[in-house]
Parts: structure tokens; sequence; C-alpha cells
């Protein structure tokens, strides 16, 4: 009984490590940030990080719902298209109803798609990369009959004040980023439905055994992921004061991306959102220190594929040695 | 009447074209240890599945503390206090001992905030209890498989079980971990816990149990107590006798020796096993489901390593062959579970056909549609199979069909020897008659045939020869005349009482 002793032993010195091994993507984080600093004179500047923060919210707050649904064993492809759907209703029925029912709407529009997601994988039997699927073109397909092929403007210019609050280089969105993700950490760590989450993932016939509700737990976490889409699409309505029909394109595998760089299994059971942040900043710092370095566009998309993959391997070498799994 | 904590009366199961249940009825004292035995598809499981609020019964009741109850699911029936140790443990790997031993019953507040202090306070107490040597932090995924079983184990504590469905729990143990595991069970069974113990394995059930329940074809041949009954006795209520097929057996007419097998062991499963087999006969492996059978051959074929042993082919000593070696020799394994060995599903009769020999399929690595569809046809005739056409998926056919193609592919390598792991489960009485004749067919072709059985009609009537197994050894050879159901059982039983002596 080696493992007792092991566990028991374990000094606080020993839990920084082990926790370092399980988040290696902060340790990855750190080298990216060291390397950009010394290969740039404006990276590490509080402007400059400012910046970093609030570009990955984006992909942060939907990187959060996706953590949840992806450690449950699913996917969701759809959030891209439901960020536009949400960006354009917010925008759009302005005009009509006012400024926060628009916003309001916007968001049950997000929840009601994550239900319908949700509902469909649960009942249907069939997989959430399929269904998803789906919704992303069709989502899409929405957004185009409601908004038409042009942006639509919002008329009223101060609805982008809205964001404009900051608290040092921290900008609102990116305050509602980590605000999102320390709640979703505490309910993954601390909530009966954060245990059914590594439950369902892990092992989906015990957890069933278990009188676990596996259908309706997977419609929630659907629900919550379809309801951050579109909080990122309302925040991203607001920031730029219109609303494309073709916002948030291909933002979906932006996010598995950074899900997965953080260390989020995709086979489910295994993540956390200290993994999906480590994850979102350093794809935040990435594009970021990419950029001031002038690399062409094509240059950086080779890179961001290099270093996923790296992360991955990486991943692979430290956790799961001698893992048949 | 003696007390009874649970009792279950006529219960009934029907899946689409199988009772699995036939209005079965047993009970469960407290303080007993009570086996549940019978051959693979008795309805054990179903049973269990019924009992721990998994599967819900057609017919019949089940009174528990003197209550009729109905059991809503598996969450229910644990609140009630009937718990059920899986055999595939039931555990999420990634989450914490605590955690597992609550899995969906977490202790929380009324707004789903974990009470984590409790929750690891009631799983320590339900760990000390046990006297199990870990905390309830450990994540379960670093534990043994044995003290992953203690996780589960540790519910009954946490649930104040009365009633614990024990399923093979000693499948993947050690010797020692058996013994603690033993030791666990006289534990529970002290504090008036009844226990149900599911098991192949005789020699456990003899040691262990107070009584004895024999499940055959989804219903009860009978209950014994352990203390007034022997090997024997239950054997033959497991196996009982099948109305005779009519058998076809191969002229005895033996060539050269095609194999040769000597002392052949694998730590645990099987040890010192050495047989022979010739051109045109046909050698039956015989022994109880764990016997260690099909692992023999799967090690001959190359599957399996083993740690000791010398191979024969034709005269000549090999090294213990990869698959890929054993099938250009000219050997063939058709395994027992065809759906997850032997066939492709989706795929159709022409292309199970030919997988195994793509080779000679093909030219340059292109499939030749026309040698395959030839091949196809030949064996759709030759084995009378019963297919739509050539690319109609086998998941479609029956399984009788299913299996004449697992054989087809086998034979248009145009292999020396067979081996037939069960080759008649589960399919039509028609089709079994048919696979008979095949084997008789190929062995006057001159073929060495291995067929290993758990039906005793068919291990006698198909076979030359027939070895007795148990618990991984091989007991007797029988021939001639001496090849009767009454030996067979016999050597099977007597060695069993030997080695539990």
């Amino acid at each position: 009984m080696s493992h007792t002793t092991d566990i028991r032993a374990s000094s606080p010195k020993m839990t920084v490590v082990s926790w370092l091994l399980r988040n290696h993507i902060w340790v990855f984080l750190a080298l990216t940030v060291a390397i950009f600093s010394l290969a740039s004179p404006y990276f590490l500047t509080i402007n400059n990080i400012g910046n970093i923060l609030t570009q990955g919210a984006f992909i942060g707050i939907l990187a959060i719902g996706m953590t949840m649904v992806m450690i449950d064993g699913e996917i969701d492809l759809s959030v891209g298209a439901v960020l536009a759907l949400a960006s354009a209703l917010a925008i759009g029925l302005q005009d009509h109803i006012g400024v926060w029912p628009a916003v309001f709407i916007g968001l049950m529009s997000g929840a009601f798609l994550g239900f319908v997601n949700g509902t469909l994988v649960a009942l249907s039997g069939m997989h959430s990369f399929i269904v998803t699927l789906g919704g992303l073109i069709g989502i899409r397909g929405l957004v185009f009959v409601y908004s038409g092929e042009n942006a639509l403007m919002v008329p009223d210019f101060s609805y982008t004040e809205i964001p404009e609050i900051y608290l040092g280089p921290l900008s609102l969105t990116a305050m509602i980023f980590f605000g999102l993700a320390l709640f979703f950490q505490w309910v993954l760590s601390s909530t009966r439905h954060g245990r059914e989450t590594y439950a369902v993932g892990d092992n989906i016939e015990a957890a069933h055994d278990a009188g676990i509700n596996v259908k309706r737990h997977k419609i929630i976490n659907f629900t919550i992921c379809g309801t951050l889409a579109a909080v990122c699409g309302i925040l991203l309505s607001m920031r730029l004061g219109t609303a494309e029909p073709n916002a948030g394109k291909i933002w979906e595998l932006w996010t598995i991306i950074a899900v997965v760089l953080g260390g989020t299994r995709l086979q489910g059971g295994f993540g956390s959102m200290w993994m999906t942040i480590g994850g979102v900043l350093t794809l935040a710092v990435l594009r970021n220190g990419l950029r001031l370095l002038n690399t062409p566009n094509y240059v950086e998309l080779m890179v961001m594929g290099a270093v996923l993959i790296l992360a991955l391997v990486l991943d692979k070498l430290l956790n799961h040695k001698g893992d048949t799994r | 009447m003696k007390e009874v904590v649970l009792q279950v009366e006529g219960i009934t199961k029907t899946f689409p074209g199988v009772k699995a249940l036939d209005s079965v009825s047993f009970d469960i004292r407290p303080g007993e240890v009570h086996a549940l035995v019978g051959e693979n598809g008795a309805g054990k499981s179903t049973l269990m599945k019924v009992l721990a609020g998994l599967y819900k019964p057609d017919g019949g009741k089940i009174v528990y503390r003197g209550a009729p109850t109905q059991v809503a699911g598996p969450l229910d029936a644990r609140r009630k206090g009937i718990l059920l140790i899986h055999q595939e443990l039931s555990l999420s790997p990634e989450l914490s001992v605590a955690e597992n031993i609550y899995l969906g019953a977490w202790p929380t507040n009324r707004f789903g905030v974990l009470k984590k202090r409790e929750l690891r306070r009631n799983a320590s107490a339900a760990l000390e209890a046990l006297g199990c040597g870990f905390g309830p932090d450990v994540r379960v995924g670093t534990l043994s498989v044995a003290m992953q079983q203690m996780v589960e184990i540790a519910r009954a504590e946490a649930f104040s079980a009365n009633v614990v469905i024990f399923d093979e729990p000693t499948a993947s143990l050690t010797d020692t971990e058996k013994d603690q595991l033993f030791h666990t069970i006289r534990g529970l069974k002290a504090r008036g816990v009844g226990i149900v113990y599911i098991s192949h394995k005789m020699d456990e059930i003899f040691d262990i149990t107070d009584r004895i329940t024999v499940l055959r074809d989804g219903q009860v041949q009978g209950t014994v107590d352990t203390a007034e009954t022997n090997l024997n006795q239950v054997t033959r209520m497991m196996i009982g006798r099948t109305l005779d097929a009519y058998f076809v057996k191969a002229k005895p007419e033996f060539g050269a020796e095609v194999l040769r097998v000597e002392g052949l062991a694998k730590q645990g499963l099987f040890r010192d096993v050495s047989f022979t087999v010739r051109e045109g006969e046909v050698l039956g492996l015989y022994g109880l489901v764990g016997a260690g059978r099909s692992e023999v051959v799967e090690t001959v074929f190359g599957v399996r390593q083993a740690d000791a042993g010398k191979l024969f082919w034709k005269g000549g000593k090999i090294d213990l062959p990869t698959p890929r070696q054993s099938i250009d020799m000219g050997m063939a394994l058709v395994p027992e579970s065809r759906k997850e060995q032997g066939l492709v599903l989706i795929m159709g009769g022409r292309e199970n056909t030919s997988l195994p020999h793509l080779s000679l399929f093909s030219d340059l690595s292109v499939m030749n549609r026309t040698k395959e569809l030839a091949t196809f046809e030949k064996y759709r005739s030759a084995l009378s199979i019963k297919t739509t056409g050539p690319d109609q998926a086998v998941s479609q056919l029956s399984g009788g069909n299913q299996q004449k193609f697992v054989l087809a592919k086998w034979l248009c390598a145009d292999p020396k020897l067979i081996i037939l792991d069960e080759p008649t489960r589960g399919i039509d009485i028609g089709s079994k008659s048919a696979i008979h004749e095949l084997i008789a067919d190929l062995a006057e072709r001159g073929l060495a045939v291995i067929v290993i059985s758990s039906e005793m009609p068919e291990v006698l009537g198909v076979s030359h020869r027939v070895l007795t197994m148990s618990e991984g050894a091989v007991v007797t050879e029988f021939k001639g005349d001496a090849m009767t159901e009454e030996n067979l059982i016999d050597a099977v039983s007597r060695h069993r009482d030997e080695a539990a002596a």
C-alpha cells in the first residue's frame, strides 16, 4: 500500500509540484511570457497586458462553457454561431424594445439554443459533435436570415460605453471572464453539479448506476455553454457597436484549442477552470506576442498549430505515464 | 421459517426473444452468504440487476424487510440498503475515494453545494470500519483493483446496507487480496448483512457461502445448504441435461501429428498444459467457464503470452507464434465472442470472409472483387448461409449465420488446424447441427480440429478424444468408451474437491 504513504507524506512543496504537473499549462504560459518579454519591449507593458486580457476574455468566456461540456465528454461546435445570433439580437432589437430587454433576449437565445443542443444530444443519443455541427451551420444561417448580409449598427453609441469600466489594466470584459471562471471553478469543485460533471465524463456507466440523471445533467451543461456564448456575443456587440453576421466564425475552434491546451481531456472526466484560464491566457499571449513581432498571419497559424500539438505531447508525457486507458 | 431480509418471489424478466428470468424465487437471510451460481446466460446478472434497481422486472415481487418493495432505481436501491458490487468496478477514476463512495448521493445543502467536511468525515468512518489502508482524499485511479473494490464495499458501510451483492468479486484479485476480501465479507456477515455471492469459482463458493441457489436458463434449479451438498451435485444442477441432439462424428482415420503442446503455463491462468492433435482428429476441450480453456488456445494461437512451454508444429519445434505467423502456418482460431473478435459487423459477408487473408484476394494491394465474390458464393452454398447478398451487413444476420461466416473466413485460407471456441453458443438448433456436420466434414478432409465447449453432449458427440480442464490444469484425457457424461463430471468436480482440500 505504497500509495497511502505517498499521499499522506505529501509536503506543501510536493503539492505545488503535483499541482504544476497537472496544470503544466501555467509553466508553459510563464515560458511564453518570458520569451515575448525578451523579444519585444512593448510586450510587458501595462497597456499591452490589459489588451491581452481583454482579447483573451472573449474566447475565455466561450471556453468556460466549453470546459463544462468537455469534462462531460461532449463538445459544442455551435458556440461561434450562438454568439453571432445573440449579438445580432442584442443590437437589432434595441430599436423595438430598448437596450436592456434586447440584451436579455440575446442572452435567452443562447440559453435556449444550448438547451436545444443538450436535449438533442441527451435524448437522441447522437454524438454532440454531429448535433452541434448542425447547430453551427443552421444557427449561422438563422443569423443571416435575421440580419441580412449586412452588419447591424447600434442605434445609440452610448451602448459601446457600457464595458468601458476599468480596474487598473483589467477591462470589464476581462473581469467578467475571471469572475465567471472562478464561479464555475467553484461549481466544479464544490457543488453536486460539479461532481456529476466529472462522474459523467469519467465513467458514464458508473454515474448512471449511481443514480445520476445523466440526461438532465448534460442538458444543464449545454445550456450553460449556450448562455455563456451569448454573454460573449453581447460583450462583443458592446465592444464593436455592430453585429456582423460573420462574427465569431471559427471561434469555436480557438475555444476548443484553448481548452485542450489547458489540459482538459477531450474524452471527458478530467479538467478544471484553472487549466482553461491557463490555456486561454497562453493562446492570447501567443497571438498578441506574434503580432507584436509583426509575424505574418500564416506564420502565426503555423506556430499556433505547432504549439497545440507540442502542448498535447507534453501533456501525454507528464500525465499519462503507463496509463493504458 | 427463519428470518429473511430480502425475498424474491416469482420474478420474471423478458428481453426481446429471451426469457432471462422465469418466475425466480429465492431469499436472503441476515448474516448469511448466499451463492448464486449458473453457467453464462443462466440469468444471474439479470437477477442482480433487478435487485439493484437497474432493471425493472416484468412480474413478481420483492419483499424487503417484511414489506413489498419497488426498487425505483440504483440510487433508490442504495438508499434502501441494497448494494451491488459490480464486477467491472463502477467508479470514477478521476474522483476521490470519498466522492466515489457517495457517487451520485453526495451530501449537499439545499442549493446543491457539497458539504465537503461531512463527505470526508463520513467516508473516513466507512473506510476505517473496513480497515482500509488509504484515506478519503486519494484519487481512485491511483488505487489497485483490490483497493478500488474496497471503495465500493465502503459504500455498504456508508449506506448501512442490509443486502450486499458481489458479482464475481475475485475475478481480478491475487490470492492475498482474495483472503482480505473474504475477511471483509465475514466481517459484514457478522454484523448481520445478507450477502449474495455470484461466482464461477466453486472452491470459493464452498469456502465462504452458507447456501447455494442454482440458476439455469432463467429458472431456479434449487437452493441447497452448502454444508449438505457437494460439488458433484451442484455441477449437475448447473449443467443439467439437454435433449440429445443428433451428432455426427467423423470417421476415426488419423494422420500425422499436427500440433503438440508441452508444459504450457501462464501464471494465474493455466499450468502445465500438454496435448497433441493429429490430422483428421477432433479433440474436445471440456471444462466449466473459467477453467482456462480459451486462454490455452489463445496462447497457442499467439494472442496471449506464455510463461513456459514448448510448441511443435508438424513435428518441428517452433517458438510461440504471433497471430500472423499462426495464420500463415495454417492455424485458425474461431473465437468465442464472434461480435467482439470474429466479425466486422457493418461489413458484408464478402468483406468479412476475405478479411484475414487480404493478400490472397488482392493483386498488388488492389482488391480483386471477382475472386472475393467467387469465394463468398462458394462458402455461402457450402455452409448454406442465409444472406440476401455479398454485401448485406452481417449485423443483420442471425447468430447461426454469423457463425458460419466466421468459419468461412478461416476456412478459405485452407488451414491445417482449426480451433473452435464455443462454436455453437447462442445459435439455434438447426444451425448447431449444421456446424456439427461441418466439424465432422473438416476432420474427414484431414484437418485437425480442436473444439472447446461447455455443452457436454456436444463435446462428447463431435470429439474423438476429450480433455477435461479445471482450474487451469488439464485433468484427464478420455477416449472411446470412457467418454461418458458421468466420467467428465467426476473428473471436473473431483479435481476441484482435491484442490479445495
